[in-house]
């Protein structure tokens, strides 16, 4: 039989192109580009209902309050403050560098690959809101104390490790926050300033 | 000497095309790699505030969505245009928010059920009222681990 040498016919490929911008369209609808980023935190475990609060006790020079009220008015530690004002003092609160009567206590501990370092490690900071703070406004001071811990964990790191935190290994990453753990407390909402 | 001519009735080859749909399918795999899938069809417009510090998320498989923001405009006419929660696919209440949360997470993997993490994703000009609902309903159903979803913004 001479049927051996007959070419198989090619398959018509020009129709691949609009099976292929099907696909793409499609995928161009149904996903959407941008990806999840946020501000993490850890929420405080619920109170149970019967049982009183027992009242924290906290010392006075541990705690620093952020308020924000339905104007979006910022009182820090008692004073009117404009955002921008306040990574620089949460960063003077978290490090107390100079060991000042009225910011936290300063405790000496043994750091695993610091070593011995006084750190304030009772410090609270209460964010407290008003029920009509707007959300943009709170997250930007959420974001403001989040910065003021990365900044002084990177000024740590810089210093002990010659790196940056995020380029620290696991263990050192540890080290770093021990030394400046992140203690942002939200406390429940309350009504301030602002008549409705 | 060479001589230039020019060939009036050359005609000019047809544009090949043989290499579009390799060229098309590059496309598709570059979408199909950056981007993700829609978690939900949004009843809710959310512009998500802006922040500096935001970190990625780690594990999207194991982080829930709740959507806070006012209704689209499709939607306005039956539910109003104050702030709505979003869960799934449909408009919720905030008392029913525990009961998802516990739902969610007991359909997960018994490893992955400490892990699970909650992403609210509210709009900008949500007032922290609704949030603090929100809030409280979560420490109640043991969902502690929270994302306030923000983009990023290019520090000034």
């Amino acid at each position: 039989m001479g049927k051996k040498k007959r070419k198989a016919g090619e398959i018509n490929s020009s129709s691949m192109a609009d099976i292929a911008f099907l696909l793409l369209i499609f995928f161009l609808v149904t996903t959407s580009m941008s990806s999840s980023t946020g501000l993490s935190r850890i929420l405080p475990p619920p109170l149970p209902k019967d049982q009183v609060v027992p009242p924290v006790d906290i010392n006075k020079r541990n705690l620093f309050v952020v308020k924000v009220n339905s104007q979006n008015q910022l009182m820090v530690q008692g004073e009117l403050m404009d955002i921008r004002g306040l990574r620089e003092k949460a960063k003077e609160f978290i490090k107390n560098e100079a060991n000042q009567d009225n910011l936290p206590v300063r405790t000496l501990v043994d750091i695993p690959l610091i070593g011995l370092m006084e750190i304030t490690k009772d410090h609270v900071i209460s964010l407290q809101n008003d029920v009509d703070t707007q959300y943009q406004a709170y997250i930007d001071v959420q974001n403001e104390l989040v910065a003021a811990y990365n900044e002084l964990r990177n000024e740590l790191s810089q210093e002990k490790f010659g790196k940056k935190y995020n380029e620290l290994d696991e263990e050192q990453q540890k080290a770093v926050k021990t030394a400046y753990p992140q203690k942002i407390s939200e406390a429940e909402p309350k009504n301030y300033g602002g008549v409705k | 000497m060479a001589q230039i001519r020019k060939d009036k009735d050359r005609e000019t080859p047809a544009l090949a095309t043989s290499s579009l749909p390799d060229i098309i399918f590059m496309f598709l795999f570059f979408f199909m790699a950056v981007t993700t899938m829609k978690e939900v069809t949004f009843k809710v417009r959310v512009s998500p505030p802006m922040a500096t510090e935001v970190t990625k998320l780690e594990n999207k498989s194991l982080t829930r969505y709740i959507y806070v923001g006012k209704p689209m405009d499709q939607y306005k006419k039956s539910f109003g245009s104050e702030t709505r929660i979003q869960l799934g696919d449909a408009f919720a209440d905030v008392n029913e928010l525990e009961e998802f949360i516990v739902s969610e997470r007991s359909a997960m993997n018994e490893n992955d059920q400490n892990l699970m993490t909650v992403s609210i994703k509210a709009d900008k000009d949500t007032k922290m009222g609704v949030i603090n609902d929100i809030k409280q309903s979560l420490r109640r159903a043991y969902a502690l681990k929270i994302v306030y979803s923000a983009n990023k913004r290019t520090a000034h």
